[in-house]
Parts: structure tokens; C-alpha cells; sequence
């Protein structure tokens, strides 16, 4: 099976400070990726490299299929309704499913002639995911996605990330980032954990909590960022 | 991305028509009796390209930095290159579009006057066609300087530092020079000779002798001077050897505008006397040779400076791209 992501000697410099570091890492295909690590690990500048938001200052990333990004905070055009935004995606994506699209937005309860800047945050994020999944993406690359809402509007976005994963079968390649390990336990088999800009862990969970004989995904995540904070 | 960017625009181009519409009602209604409104709408033919430059320009990319917006637009389907030109092609044609609209209402209210003075070169800047190619290249500038200092005010105000300085170096550099000038030579006329100097107070030259312009109609001179055989320029030093008495014994002054409508009262008639004869000697080895762009030369330099804007405008554009293509 072909890796969705591959890293070979990865680096990212921003002015004085690595913000990554030395990173060689391979993300295999259909797989749902948790990508954790303090904040300031250099989980979003992984990401945005792999997007090609940012470029490298050192080594390669290549990512082999077609991405569906979803930027920290969610960002929309504040200007324009969630009706715009389905038709912004349209003119911009190659395979955008627009039946897709509309029936995530019902399903998510937005009004189509709502202006995006008057979306709650929950609203908001449930906008930027749908942007991303009706463009049938082969890697969907969501950076805290759930960082800024409340418990509620968590555990609902949580759950349509579950729900979108499980539609679209084996084809694609989720990858997404949190600084709560809760967020991701119940959603990910592959993880990878950063701390100071350095790959620290990364595998299947079953694997890594079988090998370092942890108890729980939490226990694996903690006692590895004392021995990196060492 | 060709609905987008009509999309993102639509509502600042609303407000410009809008404003243009408002203006030239106004303009319409209050009838072309009032001089001073010949002067604001030349003002507003002037700023237009400024603002525009600062409020479409400056936030277009600087905008989208600011409120990370570009993370969704630049992971689309569509490269950077590709989303920037569609952004640069259709807010700056609404912009030349606006400046053009703008300004062939000024040169159309102000026709009738304009043809009255005499001097089509003294409204050059905020008629016709050349205020197009200035919103072309302070839209292409403030996009720039957007891209660059990736926040949308300090942009503007850098938009609208640089935008100035480019348009007075342009006008006091190399507009007078665009087109190959008109040299007049004529003799120094005693009866029409003044001695004095002109400029803001602190940059005014030393006095010196100041023959009328000659009467062209509509057409732009660009110096005079007084020169002798060899073409070296009159010194203050033989100005003041050939006739000492210069200068002294007053001139003319200024009397109460009000009282009976002339603003002057003439020299004294030795005064007049003193200039007459300073200025007949001082004939005898000088000359005044007068540069200026004929009258027929007001369309030719409009579509050249029209044309070197919009070149400009394009290498801003450009130099966008690259920017933008860089960024991250």
C-alpha cells in the first residue's frame, strides 16, 4: 500500500527557531492519523508543510494524493454566506460532490444564506469540514480542528470527522492534530507524536501501546513527553 | 476562481459606482457656474487612483494573510499564480474601470470650461485617460506592499507614501521630458520684463529678471530662460553689474483687493523707468529661449504616460506573484 505522507530529513525554520526538525516519517494510506504533542511542537507547521502552505528549509515532503485541508481556527471569508462558500469550493476543486455538500450542511443545521461571520465557532468549523470533504479528498489534513469549541460543539464535530471518515471507506487518509489525547483515542489507529520540533513516537496504537507496555494511550503520551522533556 | 473574485469585489465596486453616481449628481445639479467645483472634482479625479490603491489594493493579499483566509483559498485546486491573477485581473479592471468612469465625468462636466482657460495642461493629471493608468499601478503597488508587509494599514499608508512620491517625481522628472520639447527663441522685450523671483518662500530662488510668457495657448511651458550667444544662462552677477540700481526704489504693491476690484497698483515711473532701460541693456547680449510641449501634444503625452503606468502597473503585478508565491 502507498504511504500518504512521506518525510525524509524535514525541516522548518522560522527566522532563529526550528519549528521542526530532522523529520523523516512515513504516514501509510487509508489509515486515521493522530498527530499529537504539546502546544509549540510544530504539529501545524508539520501540517502546512504537508499542504504546501509553507515551504521546507530543509529536506522533502510529499504528500501523494489530492488534500482536504481544514486550517487551525477554521478560517472562513467572513464576507460571504455558507451558500458562497459551497460555490467557492465548486470552482475550485477538481472532484468537488456537491450533493455532498449541501446535504452535510443540512446535516449540520447551517442556513445556506447565513453570512460565515456570523457563524458560531461549531458552525464554523462544520463549514470549513465540508469544504474540505466534498473535494473527495485522499488525504484530509485537519490542524486542531476541534481546539476552540465548547464541549458540546467537540463532541459533534468529533463525530461528523467519524461519520465522514466512515463514508468515504478505505480511500482515505485522515490525519489530525490535537494537543488533548481524548480527542483522538477514540478515532485513530496510527499515531505520532511531537515534542520540540522532533518525531518522538509515531506507529499503530496497538503497537505502540503493546511495545512500551502502557495501559492506555495517555499513560504512552505522558510518560514519552518526560522522558523527552529530559 | 472567475465567480470568486467578482464574488470577493462585489461589494467595494457597488460602493464606488455608488459614489461616482452620487458625485456627478451633485455636480449636475449644482450647474457649472461655481468654479470651486471644477477644483473639487479635479481633486477627486486626482485621489481616486490613491484611494483605490489603498482600500482595493492594500487588503487584497495583506487582507487575506490577516485573517489566515489564504489557508482555505490557497489549498484549493487552484495554484497561487493562478488565484492571484484571476484576484489582480478583476478588482484592477473594476479599479481602472472606476478611475476611468470617474474621470471621463470630470473631463466631461469641466469640458466646457476647460476649452474656456486656455490650459489643457494645467488639468493633465484629472482628465482623460492617463488617471486609468495611475489606479492601474496604485492597485498593483498596494497589492505589493500588502504581500509584503502582510498588514493590510501599514499597507495603505505605504501605498499611499509611495504612490505620491511616484506620481510628483513622474510629473517633475519625466513628464516634461516624455516627448522631445519645443525650443522658442525670442528677443528680451523691455516693455514685458519683470524683476523678481517665484516660489514657496523658503525655496525661493534669488531674484531675478522674469519675462512674460509667451502667449501659446493650451500649450506647456517648461522653462524660460535668459541666456546669451554662447547659451550661458544670465548671472545674478553681470544682472547686478549691468544695472546696479536694481532692485532698489520699490515696485509695485498690493493695495485693498476690495476697495476697487484690481489687486495692484503699477511701479513708479522711474521705477519703470530703471527696469526699461536695465532690461534693453541686458538685451543687447541675452535672449530668452522659451521650452515648451505644444498644445498638439496633450494626447500623445497622455497615452504615453498612460502607457508607461500600466507597463509599470504590470511589473508590480509581477512582482506579486513572486511575492505571493514565496510566502510560508
Amino acid at each position: 500500500m502507498d504511504n500518504a505522507i512521506e518525510a525524509n530529513a524535514l525541516g522548518k525554520r522560522y527566522r532563529r527557531r526550528w519549528a521542526l526538525a530532522d523529520c523523516t516519517l512515513t504516514v501509510p494510506a487509508g489509515q486515521v492519523v493522530g498527530l499529537v504533542g504539546p502546544n509549540g511542537a510544530g504539529k501545524t507547521t508539520l501540517l502546512e508543510l504537508a499542504v504546501g502552505l509553507l515551504r521546507p528549509t530543509t529536506g522533502t515532503i510529499t504528500i501523494r494524493q489530492r488534500a482536504g485541508f481544514v486550517a487551525q481556527g477554521a478560517p472562513v471569508y467572513a464576507d460571504l454566506s455558507v451558500a458562497d462558500h459551497l460555490r467557492m469550493g465548486q470552482g475550485l476543486s477538481a472532484h468537488w460532490d456537491a450533493s455532498l455538500a449541501w446535504r452535510r450542511v443540512h446535516e449540520a443545521g447551517l442556513d445556506p444564506r447565513q453570512r460565515a461571520g456570523r457563524l458560531s465557532g461549531g458552525q464554523r468549523a462544520q463549514l470549513a469540514l465540508t469544504l474540505a470533504v466534498a473535494r473527495r479528498p485522499e488525504l484530509l489534513v485537519l490542524d486542531e480542528p476541534a481546539a476552540n469549541l465548547d464541549p458540546l460543539a467537540r463532541r459533534d464535530f468529533l463525530d461528523s470527522v467519524t461519520r465522514a471518515v466512515a463514508a468515504s471507506g478505505e480511500n482515505m487518509t485522515t490525519v489530525f492534530s490535537s494537543h488533548l489525547v481524548a480527542d483522538l483515542e477514540r478515532t485513530c489507529g496510527y499515531l505520532i507524536l511531537l515534542a520540540g520540533g522532533q518525531v518522538r513516537l509515531a506507529g499503530p496504537v496497538d503497537t505502540l501501546l503493546a511495545h512500551h507496555r502502557a495501559r492506555s494511550l495517555d499513560d504512552l503520551v505522558v510518560s514519552c513527553l518526560r522522558e523527552a522533556a529530559r | 476562481m472567475s465567480w470568486l473574485a467578482w464574488r470577493q469585489s462585489r461589494a467595494q465596486t457597488t460602493i464606488a459606482l455608488a459614489a461616482v453616481l452620487a458625485v456627478s449628481a451633485a455636480a449636475f445639479a449644482s450647474g457649472r457656474a461655481d468654479a470651486t467645483i471644477r477644483l473639487w472634482l479635479s481633486v477627486l479625479a486626482v485621489v481616486v487612483p490613491g484611494l483605490l490603491g489603498m482600500f482595493w489594493g492594500a487588503p487584497l493579499v495583506a487582507g487575506e494573510l490577516e485573517s489566515g483566509s489564504f489557508r482555505l483559498a490557497w489549498t484549493q485546486d487552484i495554484s497561487r499564480v493562478r488565484w492571484l491573477g484571476w484576484r489582480l485581473a478583476v478588482t484592477g479592471l473594476a479599479a481602472m474601470a472606476a478611475a476611468g468612469l470617474s474621470s471621463w465625468l470630470v473631463t466631461w462636466w469641466a469640458g466646457p470650461l476647460d476649452r474656456a482657460g486656455l490650459d489643457q495642461f494645467g488639468s493633465f493629471d484629472s482628465r482623460d485617460i492617463v488617471p486609468v493608468g495611475y489606479a492601474a499601478f496604485a492597485f498593483a503597488l498596494g497589492v505589493l506592499l500588502g504581500a509584503l508587509l502582510r498588514r493590510t494599514v501599514p499597507a495603505m499608508a505605504a501605498t499611499l507614501v509611495v504612490f505620491t512620491a511616484a506620481r510628483l517625481a513622474f510629473r517633475l522628472l519625466a513628464r516634461p521630458a516624455l516627448l522631445p520639447r519645443v525650443s522658442l527663441v525670442l528677443p528680451l522685450n523691455p516693455s514685458a520684463t519683470g524683476y523678481g523671483s517665484s516660489g514657496f518662500l523658503p525655496l525661493a530662488p534669488s531674484p531675478s529678471l522674469q519675462p512674460a510668457a509667451p502667449d501659446l495657448p493650451n500649450a506647456w511651458v517648461t522653462s524660460i530662460a535668459i541666456v546669451n550667444a554662447k547659451g550661458d544662462a544670465l548671472t545674478s552677477g553681470e544682472l547686478a553689474s549691468t544695472c546696479p540700481d536694481i532692485g532698489h526704489g520699490g515696485g509695485g504693491g498690493i493695495v485693498n483687493p476690495l476697495a476697487n476690484g484690481s489687486s495692484h497698483v503699477p511701479a513708479s515711473p522711474g521705477v519703470a523707468n530703471t527696469m526699461h532701460d536695465c532690461v534693453t541693456r541686458i538685451a543687447a547680449a541675452y535672449h530668452e529661449v522659451v521650452t515648451y510641449q505644444p498644445a498638439s501634444r496633450y494626447w500623445p503625452l497622455q497615452s504615453e504616460e498612460l502607457g508607461v503606468f500600466l507597463a509599470a502597473a504590470l511589473l508590480l503585478a509581477a512582482a506579486c506573484a513572486w511575492r505571493v508565491r514565496r510566502i510560508g
